[in-house]
């Protein structure tokens, strides 16, 4: 069992976790990701370390309540256990002492991008980040991001922070304004790391992404997490889950994500249908 | 007095159409009647064939003798001297290519029911007998590591932790067993017994940190650098192989792993599941071994109306054994021998159907078996809405990316000094899957318990 040291409510669906797990924390670094069980038999959810702090042995973890496996998690406190904790799984983020890098997290996606933003910058990189989401309330680690970037920038749907738009529309802004970067890291949905990769293969700044594709075991045996970069057949969870952006077959990675929709939709139906628990129809 | 039966004893299963709709034990064993009728049949011979075709030794003709006298529990203990895991094997074993391959009584009729027989001792013992394991490990003896908790590793620790080693398996997944969790169905090899057989294990000492990956969260180097004085790599045969044919992609394609783990280890084939399975209304399984068998057979249980087995050799060429192919075709699995995928076509992003072409035997190969060659102009689609690829496993590539100086062949399997299972890498040894390639329980255990006794003399000799 893994004890749950602390955990924060980061707005209405997204939650902060710092963990014990001694083995992740030792040797883990950014863009690597772990995969937790709440409970007996329950589902492996796979997530991308938030940030690690190697003498607490801790590995904090970001995540959505979005289904039934993340719901149980959510009711979890402070002191009590998570069953199963496993990592630091997949190749740590590529990460190189160039002149400028941007980041750019969307929604829950902006946890992932923070460890490699803060390793960057300890190794005298120049950071910005744009940040976007549906409204303020989805700007998640800002303070932290204050602290390792040079310059935050916002996006949100509604314009209640920062630009009202996308974060490619602030993207779009600052390459045109002249602000010049040597690479960028896109982490959030598939949907706006493609159309992020649309704008840099324009301007030719080299790009990468990390996937979170659908996977049972992360070790590399089930083969479920399999992705199309350069015409190859890569396994996200032991090739990745960091990629060359440019080369990531996009459009097949979004209809991989549709393959059990159905599926999990009716188990979280049923399972919350069993324990009572009101369905506020989150889908997923 | 001999039983002069050119047959075996017939043993009791479930009927072919009501098994096939549930994940129950397809055999269902013999009774103790049957058992000592059966053990009947041995001869006793002096020169004992059999036990020569055991990867581990077991004293076959000394345990069908106690059977047969009634004698059960004596004949438990005969067969644990030799084997830690007697309820598996009996089930899972290839004995008509093993201990039974070299019968006797196979020369006229059919041989000796050596694996039933053994699978009934097991599993009269684990109903009879209070277990009264006593803890062997020793805190003055040097520690062990052993990586992977499938049956080389479970036999490699529990040969060394009765000589007293103090033995910690590290598991990767969350739950122990390897491939006799994920990959082996229940109604063939029911989980219960698995989870006994490791149960003991673990009364006799040994220590499974599960949730820990090697070359992740920790190294073979670091073990050995931090407190291990060996390590024994029993990590299997778990990446999966794929055809590399256009659509493999496409949603409705699964590795045999993925689909058999989302089964056996998250429990698909339950109501309460948390871990989803889709399963289409015809389905093509691609390949021939017993991974092939048990994927469609499991697919049919999950209510599959056509199940296909897509094999491109004929069936003399299959590698399943030889009852997984007779209870696959029992229930009804379609076999589409000689036929080779050459395409997967989708809809909207999910399979639509498979194109095969068909193949007719050539001339003999490397293998020695003959070789399927293309008949021109004989492509046809099979309309199936998932494929499952049971073509092999090469070994994960972690550990030999991870491990200081471990030589490894072109295919990624471990290189080892057959007599001892030493890999180039002092102090540390391998065996099972991950040395041969996808192969059998038997004969990683055996190679477990081979590397046992040479982990055992080179620390006795230091």
């Amino acid at each position: 069992m893994y004890e749950i040291i602390r955990k924060e409510k980061l707005n209405e669906s997204v939650e902060l976790m710092e963990i014990r797990a001694p083995y992740v924390a030792r040797r883990c670094e950014a863009g690597q990701f772990i995969i937790l069980i709440v409970e007996e038999d329950g589902e492996r959810i796979p997530l991308t370390i938030a940030d690690y702090d190697r003498e607490r042995q801790t590995v904090t973890i970001i995540y959505q309540v979005v289904g039934y496996s993340t719901k149980r998690l959510s009711e979890k406190k402070p002191g009590d256990a998570v069953q199963d904790f496993v990592g630091p799984l997949g190749h740590p983020a590529p990460l190189k002492k160039v002149k400028r890098v941007l980041g750019i997290g969307g929604g829950v996606g902006i946890a992932p991008i923070y460890p490699q933003l803060k390793k960057l910058k300890s190794m005298d990189v120049e950071v910005d980040v744009i940040l976007g989401g549906r409204d303020k309330d989805y700007i998640i680690l800002d303070q932290e991001m204050q602290v390792v970037c040079d310059h935050v920038y916002y996006a949100t749907n509604d314009g209640s922070k920062g630009i009202k738009g996308f974060v490619t529309d602030k993207l779009n802004q600052l390459i045109e304004a002249g602000e010049a970067y040597d690479m960028v890291i896109a982490i959030g949905p598939l949907i706006m790391m493609q159309a992020v990769c649309e704008i840099t293969r324009k301007y030719n700044i080299e790009t990468n992404v990390s996937l979170n594709p659908i996977m049972i075991d992360g070790t590399g045996m089930c083969g479920g997490c399999r992705v199309t970069v350069g015409g190859e057949t890569k396994f996200a969870c032991v090739d990745g889950p960091d990629f060359n952006g440019h080369l990531v077959d996009f459009k097949e990675a979004m209809n991989r994500q549709k393959m059990f929709v159905e599926e999990e939709d009716h188990i979280c139906r049923m399972a919350l249908a069993a324990q009572n628990i009101t369905h506020e129809g989150e889908g997923k | 007095m001999i039983n002069k039966s050119t047959v075996k004893t017939p043993v009791h299963e479930q009927e072919p159409n009501i098994r096939n709709g549930n994940f129950k034990e397809v055999v269902l064993g013999y009774t103790s009647h049957e058992a000592m009728e059966e053990a009947g049949r041995c001869l006793q011979c002096r020169h004992r064939p059999c036990v020569s075709g055991c990867p581990v030794g077991v004293p076959i003709p000394e345990f069908v003798h106690e059977v047969a006298e009634g004698h059960f529990e004596a004949a438990y203990k005969i067969i644990t001297r030799e084997n830690s895991l007697p309820a598996i094997c009996g089930r899972v074993c290839p004995q008509e290519s093993q201990c039974e391959g070299k019968c006797v009584r196979g020369l006229k009729g059919e041989p000796v029911a050596i694996g039933r027989l053994e699978r009934f001792v097991a599993d009269w013992h684990m109903k009879n007998t209070e277990e009264a394991i006593v803890q062997t490990a020793n805190e003055e003896m040097p520690k062990i590591a052993v990586v992977g908790s499938g049956p080389a590793g479970l036999t490699c620790a529990s040969e060394l932790v009765k000589k007293g080693y103090r033995v910690t398996i590290f598991e990767a997944l969350h739950k122990t067993g390897g491939v006799l969790s994920y990959g082996i169905p229940e109604f063939r090899l029911p989980k219960r017994l698995v989870a006994d057989e490791i149960e003991n294990v673990k009364k006799l000492g040994v220590r499974i940190n599960t949730n820990v990956l090697i070359g992740r969260s920790i190294t073979v180097d670091e073990l050995i650098e931090e407190e291990y004085q060996a390590v024994f790599i029993g990590s299997g045969a778990g990446l999966p192989k794929f055809l590399n044919i256009p659509g493999e992609n496409l949603n409705g394609v699964y590795s045999a792993n993925e689909f058999l783990t989302r089964v056996n280890l998250m429990k698909a084939y339950e109501k309460s599941a948390k871990t989803p399975v889709k399963i289409g209304k015809n389905v093509a399984v691609v390949g021939g071994g017993n991974v092939a068998m048990d994927a469609a057979r499991t697919a049919k249980r999950l209510g599959a109306e056509n199940v296909y087995i897509v094999y491109r050799r004929s069936e003399e060429e299959l590698p399943a054994r030889v009852e997984e192919v007779h209870h696959a075709k029992e229930e009804g699995i379609i076999f589409r021998l000689l036929n080779n995928p050459v395409g997967i076509t989708g809809e909207n992003g999910f399979v639509r159907g498979m194109s095969c072409i068909r193949m007719e035997l050539g001339e003999p190969d490397a293998s020695g078996r003959r070789r399927p060659v293309v008949i021109p102009g004989s492509e046809f689609e099979l309309d199936v809405q998932t494929v499952i690829m049971a073509i092999g496993q090469n070994p994960n590539p972690l550990i030999r990316q991870t491990t200081q100086g471990l030589k490894t062949q072109s295919w990624g399997g471990i290189i080892v000094e057959e007599s001892t299972m030493a890999t180039s890498k002092e102090n540390v040894y391998a065996g099972g899957d991950v040395v041969t390639g996808a192969a059998t329980v038997i004969l990683a255990m055996g190679a477990g318990k081979k590397a046992a006794a040479a982990i055992h003399e080179k620390l006795t000799n230091q």
